[in-house]
């Protein structure tokens, strides 16, 4: 009988890329179970018609590139895109927000530069920025969380995705938003007079970016990916948080609490820059990477013109980490110094 | 109790040790036919001294080493020789090989062996000879001359011996098998390799998951210790993780040191040996014994009956596989060592050799073919699964990408291949392939570098010298012109007759002056 010749290893460890990606999708639902109870369905409507138009451009693409879809779309990596695409986004977004923004992940983010693995940005940011750059209005109105009011109900998310905006009642101004803007109140008057506050940042943010943090935390067990970027970013945040709080008056720019709790922070340090492909690949390089992110971040919010700014932050970081990667290779066994270049 | 550090990344593949009941020795018996290659080891191929027709003793030397890297291989049964050709033998390549075939007649006599009853009254360089005309050639995989690795302690003072019982591949039970039956012999034959290298310090690594090898290695060091050895001897475990076997990470783990890139253990005061070469050693000295078997470890699912079994060099494999129950129903592969380091064979007709520490023979359900790969994500679990280090999922990359400067400032060449890398690629990358054809593709432009470069001196060499005969050649004629011009001038009142006899004197002096003037100036 004749034998199959082929090179070593012979076994293979359990993990796939499949297997990572459907990880990290499971590793969203704390974060997006929150952000339901707090906002209502809208994030829902938009992951699952999301997800649907996702595969649809997905099945496009790479069939207009002459490759096999079935593969392509079985890896999940798209789903991920859409699905963090579509928690980014506020809720009760219309149809053709969600078309333009699953179009500029899937096609320009992801397909453009060649598909999975060879796009140098983080498709769903770069879906995110088409988004906040093109429709400022609709990027910016988020309904009012639990407890300010009563979220709206499956009905209204329906009609929102056919055009018909939410009532004014239903919406408000996020902390970040309202940070911003204030120029004359001390924070803890702030935090006293502006219902949206909570506990330790805005209700319900507070709680969605707990919950996106444990979906994190237990992804770090499952060894998807290292500590070192999400823990570079907070801690560049926090610190950066840390040097602008004078205290608390008017113009300060909040407490490393207030920021970690707020907006996307968490949503970013673990499942946006923990992106393998756009981000910088040495633990090393990782810090770095991660560490920046934290301060522009922190720079956007305070000194910028956005209320928040994980999509910009890691757009830039993404532009810097090949530069990063050049000067971060690891010292490898049996060499005494970094190999500087 | 000695202190055991850490290696960064290794990995965890099911280890599969019990499948092949270790501590137990089978004896494979004889087949009818043994083929001794000439290349057991890493080096020159052994030179053949016996012709077809000769009939052999075992132990009798069948081929000799030819130059400082190579082994003597000998018969390890009586027979005729029946061929002295190229047939297929255990090496990556699938190539064919020169093999001395021997028809084994059954009687097994031997020759007369030399014991040496105490070699300490020998040089540690007469003890070389002994182990270089035993033909020992390392027995856990690599295969590297034993004498010639032991040399380094004329250029390196060497104060430890490592005795490598790690066995750290999936599957393979030779080692633990050897050690839990012959541990005395195992610490015997280090003493004799110790004095050789006049190490002081002596240790035994096993890692944790072979408590009975430990156990017994610890009783044999035990009663060494009473009295009859001057070196500090220790038994050390540590916890299992491939592949903490790798000679630099079993030396990064026992002290903590890095073996420099480019550079040998010896470098570092240290060599290592593999329990099996020990007893190798152990018979050559001590009963004059040439290496002539060794233990194989056949498992895998697809055998009715795996085991350890005492094999004698050149057995072919097809041999082991009817011991074993083979069934090839539900094989496709049979592969010579192990999982993760071990070479597909092509053919059962290959023999076992000096380095076959295993033959894995698996089911398609135990280790399946690999799906088709998919697209690198960066994920970087394989950088965390590195022993040495490096970033193979950049390496990767560039291997695509056939950048060599960039390759090495990666550190290509640190690369051990133990292939921990390909096993966490959740795409399935064959990484450790690229490698491969990346150092090969890198060590080709190196060569044809230096061809074109030594090309290049001589085809600036001619430049040079075509341009310096040139420039002497216009010299000459510029003199000669100059002095005929001044000739010329002197001689305008004189008589023309006169004068063209004085012209052709002249010229005919200059011609001499010239010749002699051809002579390059030093």
């Amino acid at each position: 009988m004749s034998w199959l010749r082929i090179t070593s290893p012979h076994g293979h460890g359990p993990l796939s890329t499949q297997r990572v990606m459907q990880l990290v999708l499971l590793a969203t639902l704390p974060g997006v179970i929150a952000q339901t109870w707090f906002f209502g369905p809208g994030t829902l409507v938009n992951i699952v018609v999301g997800g649907a138009l996702a595969l649809g451009f997905e099945w496009l693409a790479v069939s207009l590139r002459g490759r096999e879809p079935k593969a392509a779309l079985s890896d999940f990596s798209v789903l991920v895109t859409s699905t963090l695409l579509c928690i980014a986004l506020p809720p009760y977004s219309p149809w053709w927000l969600l078309v333009v923004g699953i179009a500029s992940s899937v096609l320009l983010g992801k397909h453009l530069f060649g598909g999975l693995g060879y796009n140098p940005f983080n498709p769903a940011m770069v879906g995110y920025v088409v988004l906040l750059i093109s429709f400022p209005l609709q990027m910016s109105s988020w309904a009012a969380p639990r407890g300010l009011t009563t979220p709206p109900g499956l009905f209204d998310a329906i009609g929102a995705l056919f055009g018909t905006p939410l009532a004014d009642a239903l919406t408000s101004a996020t902390p970040l938003d309202i940070l911003r803007q204030n120029k004359g109140l001390l924070m803890d008057d702030l935090y006293a007079t502006a219902p949206q506050f909570g506990r330790w940042a805005g209700i319900g943010w507070e709680w969605v970016n707990i919950g996106f943090l444990i979906g994190g935390l237990w992804l770090l067990y499952q060894r998807v990916f290292t500590w070192h970027a999400p823990l570079a970013m907070l801690a560049g945040l926090g610190l950066a948080a840390l040097i602008g709080f004078d205290g608390g008056s008017s113009i300060s720019g909040g407490s490393p609490l207030l920021h970690w709790l707020s907006g996307a922070t968490m949503f970013g340090a673990f499942f946006i820059i923990t992106d393998p492909v756009s981000s910088a690949t040495s633990n090393r390089g990782r810090l770095l990477f991660g560490a920046l992110i934290g301060v522009i971040i922190y720079l956007i919010r305070t000194q910028g013109n956005y209320p928040d700014a994980v999509a910009f932050a890691v757009l830039i970081m993404n532009f810097a980490a090949p530069l990063i990667d050049q000067y971060t290779v690891p010292k490898a066994y049996g060499h005494n110094k970094r190999e500087e270049s | 109790m000695r202190r055991v550090h850490n290696i960064h990344g290794g990995i965890h593949p099911p280890e599969e040790k019990d499948l092949s009941n270790p501590g137990v020795v089978v004896d494979a018996g004889l087949p009818d036919k043994l083929i001794l290659p000439l290349s057991q080891h890493i080096g020159a191929p052994a030179k053949a001294t016996v012709a077809v027709g000769d009939r052999v003793l075992g132990g009798q030397c069948l081929a000799v080493a030819q130059g400082v890297v190579s082994a003597a291989v000998h018969a390890p049964t009586s027979g005729i020789v029946t061929a002295i050709e190229p047939r297929p033998i255990p090496h990556p390549s699938g190539l064919d090989n020169m093999c001395v075939e021997i028809d084994c007649d059954g009687h097994d006599d031997w020759i007369d062996l030399k014991a040496i009853d105490d070699y300490r009254q020998l040089t540690p360089h007469d003890l070389l000879e002994v182990i270089k005309h035993a033909g020992i050639a390392g027995m856990g995989g690599a295969g590297f001359p034993t004498a010639t690795k032991l040399l380094a302690r004329d250029r390196h003072t060497i104060d430890t011996l490592i005795i490598n019982g790690t066995e750290c591949e999936p599957y393979i039970t030779a080692d633990d098998t050897l050690m839990q039956t012959a541990a005395e012999a195992i610490v015997e034959g280090a003493e004799i390799l110790a004095y050789i290298l006049d190490a002081s310090t002596l240790i035994f690594g096993v890692e944790d998951n072979k408590p009975a090898a430990l156990q017994v290695l610890q009783q044999a060091v035990a009663a060494r210790a009473k009295g009859q050895t001057e070196r500090q001897l220790d038994v050390v475990s540590f916890p299992t993780k491939y592949p903490s076997g790798g000679e630099k990470q079993l030396i990064e783990i026992l002290t903590g040191l890095q073996v420099p890139s480019g550079g040998l253990p010896a470098d570092l005061g240290i060599v290592c040996q593999n329990p099996g070469t020990a007893v190798a050693v152990r018979d050559a000295v001590l009963e004059g014994r040439p290496l002539v078997d060794r233990i194989v470890t056949l498992t895998g699912r697809a055998l009715g009956k795996p085991a350890n079994y005492r094999v004698r060099l050149g057995t072919p494999i097809a041999h082991l596989l009817a011991l074993s129950d083979f069934d090839a129903s539900q094989n496709e592969r049979l592969i010579h060592g192990g999982p993760m380091m071990g070479f597909a064979l092509g053919t059962d007709t290959v023999p076992v050799i000096k380095t076959t520490n295993c033959v894995l023979v698996p089911t398609r359900q135990e280790l399946p073919i690999p799906p088709s790969a998919q697209a690198c994500i960066r994920c970087g679990l394989c950088a965390e699964a590195c022993p040495a280090e490096l970033l193979p999922q950049q390496l990767y990359w560039y291997a695509r990408a056939k950048d060599h400067e960039q390759l090495e400032r990666h550190n290509l060449f640190d690369c051990i291949e133990c292939g921990a890398c390909s096993w966490v690629c959740p795409s399935n990358i064959p990484l450790v392939q690229y490698y491969r054809a990346a150092k090969g593709a890198i060590q080709e432009a190196r060569e044809d570098k230096q061809r074109s470069d030594r090309a290049r001196e001589r085809f600036e060499a001619r430049q040079e010298r075509v341009a310096r005969e040139a420039a002497e050649k216009e010299a000459k004629r510029a003199a000669r012109k100059a002095a005929a011009e001044k000739k010329a001038s002197e001689s305008s009142d004189e008589d023309p007759v006169q004068a063209a006899i004085a012209r052709a004197k002249a010229r005919k002096a200059q011609v001499t002056a010239a010749s002699e003037q051809d002579t390059p100036q030093p």
